[in-house]
């Protein structure tokens, strides 16, 4: 069988707000959004980010913007106290979304 | 109908000059916007203020305006030329920066020009008359007593309004939410009512496509092979071509670097957003839930289908305060086993920061090239060994020299490590950090400073 990853069908881009981190995925072919809808649940994105959300964060949200064929995903506490405080080498977790486009489908 | 036309002159602080400028002589704009604070900008510049009380606003101020104040203002023929420039890059100190705008101009032998300063977001003094007010992370302001160092409240259009009825060439701010840097000018050129939400929800729109420059021109975007950018070094910043209705044309200058479609302006509308149906802003709640963008020629996007709700009845404030020190040391390794060294290497710092009983609130250890951005899951997806690990080791402490103590004993690693470490560095910088409260508006007093270069 073929894997086929989500980089394949969509692209993302990552933001910060204090230690909330958010992921968006955009379907190249507005065609796919269904799939992605589908597919891509809170579930399996908090499953993807297992580590580096750990057991405290509060859960992981999911918005659809059908216009645009896109998901937002919001993680609170991914960014562990936030740019300003944070130990990680990309406090803003600049890089996040590139993680998350590894998913399989 | 009257189009008006808004370009993005930087997206943070240090951002790049040339492209700014090519706007400024290109994109036949009328008004251009430097957006230049990020969530702990002021903290930072109120620590350097309160060294020097002449500092305290943008250190790249001087560099723009010198560049673009000779595309402001008046001709000899005391007409005003077509441009007009707001920035936030007053900081913790828009009074000193407007008197640096004013000293350049004059310099220039640019008369006549009239430079404003908006005051009010610095709330700190009010904030410290109520000890008992908490911060979103749990915190109250007593229990942090003399280590908060700056608050300010994020302002929205009000004032920017003010200096422009003012005839105002250049508007400096401290803290103003960032698209209302955009959205004073529309409201102010089209008239709209401050409570008419819809208007305002598509004028924020505009603000916030624009916010971070580059980023929706094809800047934070290129991926080669899936998403590839044409020209990237000569990345062109944006402008939007805005009508009284609120739509906008987002496009940027002819022959720049970058791209400007469909997928570069949906990854941005979405940057940074929580529920695309309430983005928060002190002067709208916009609604981007229905945005859709339509290409109208190369580089150019028609964005259409915001809408907003009333605003906030309350100010967010940041409030930055001091929060103990980051020491931080890195170490390289290259070859065959150049991870099992790295590990070894990082073993052995973390055993020996025990052994010498160094003190510290957090601490991570990592290996950049395997686990440092994703962590030890995601990082062991590949199925090659890296041909160079970095070792980084930071921790937060509350003591300067505890913080010392983690970049030194990583750098001992080059006579007492593992073979072949190279290329140590190590850093300490004091933790500014931000937190948040709510400010009732009536708390917040505006002050429009003006004054005419002689």
């Amino acid at each position: 069988m073929i894997r086929i990853t989500l980089r394949e069908l969509a692209h993302s881009r990552t933001g910060d707000k204090g230690d909330t981190s958010n992921i968006s995925v955009i379907a190249f072919r507005a065609e796919d959004y269904p799939r992605l809808c589908q597919w891509l649940t809170v579930e399996r994105v908090t499953e993807h980010f297992a580590e580096l959300l750990g057991p405290n964060c509060p859960p992981v949200r999911r918005y659809e913007l059908p216009n645009v064929h896109a998901l937002n995903f919001v993680l609170p506490g991914i960014l562990r106290g936030g740019v300003t405080r944070s130990l990680a080498l990309d406090a803003h977790g600049k890089a996040l979304g590139a993680a998350l486009l590894d998913l399989e489908l | 109908m009257k189009t008006l036309r808004i370009g993005s002159g930087a997206g943070y602080s240090g951002d790049r000059i040339e492209p700014a400028i090519e706007l400024a002589e290109h994109g036949e704009l009328d008004y251009l916007v430097f957006e230049c604070l990020a969530e702990r900008t002021i903290a930072l510049a109120q620590q350097v203020r309160l060294v020097d009380p002449q500092a305290g606003f943008d250190p790249l101020l001087g560099e723009r305006m010198r560049r673009v104040l000779p595309f402001v203002g008046r001709g000899a023929d005391g007409q005003r030329r077509r441009l007009r420039v707001i920035t936030n890059m007053g900081a913790a100190n828009p009074l000193a920066a407007a008197r640096e705008v004013r000293r350049i101009a004059a310099q220039l032998g640019l008369s006549g020009l009239k430079v404003a300063a908006l005051t009010g977001d610095d709330v700190l003094a009010t904030l410290l008359r109520d000890l008992s007010q908490t911060l979103d992370n749990g915190s109250t302001l007593a229990s942090l007593g003399d280590r908060v160092i700056s608050a300010n409240a994020y302002l929205g259009v009000e004032g920017i309004i003010d200096a422009l009825h003012a005839d105002a060439d250049v508007v400096i701010t401290g803290r103003v939410a960032d698209p209302s840097l955009f959205l004073a000018p529309q409201m102010f050129e089209f008239g709209w009512a401050a409570d008419d939400w819809s208007l305002l929800g598509r004028g924020t729109l505009v603000g916030h496509l624009l916010e971070c420059a580059g980023q929706i021109s094809g800047g934070y975007f290129a991926d080669p092979g899936f998403k590839d950018v044409p020209d990237l070094a000569r990345l062109g910043f944006p402008l939007a071509e805005v009508d009284a209705t609120g739509r906008a044309v987002i496009s940027k200058v002819t022959g720049s670097g970058g791209r400007i479609d469909t997928a570069t302006c949906t990854e941005q509308m979405i940057y940074e957003v929580h529920d695309p149906a309430a983005y928060l802003t002190p002067d709208v709640i916009a609604d981007f839930s229905a945005v859709s963008f339509t290409v109208q020629g190369p580089d150019r996007v028609l964005a259409q289908g915001a809408d907003g709700r009333a605003r906030p009845p309350s100010l967010k404030v940041s409030v930055g305060y001091l929060d103990g020190w980051i020491g931080e040391g890195q170490m390289s390794y290259g070859g065959p086993g150049a991870l099992a060294r790295g590990r070894l290497a990082r073993e052995v710092v973390l055993e020996r920061l025990k052994l010498t009983g160094v003190v510290f609130e957090e601490i991570r250890a990592e290996l950049i090239g395997v686990d440092a951005l994703h962590g030890t899951e995601l990082g062991s997806r590949t199925d090659s060994e890296p041909w160079e690990v970095r070792l980084r080791v930071a921790a937060r402490c509350a003591d300067r020299a505890e913080a010392l103590r983690i970049g030194n004993e990583v750098e001992t690693l080059y006579t007492n490590g593992p073979y072949g470490g190279g290329g140590a560095s190590k850093s300490v910088r004091q933790v500014v950090a931000v937190a948040s409260l709510l400010l009732p508006r009536d708390a917040v007093t505006l002050q429009v400073h003006l004054e005419d270069i002689a």
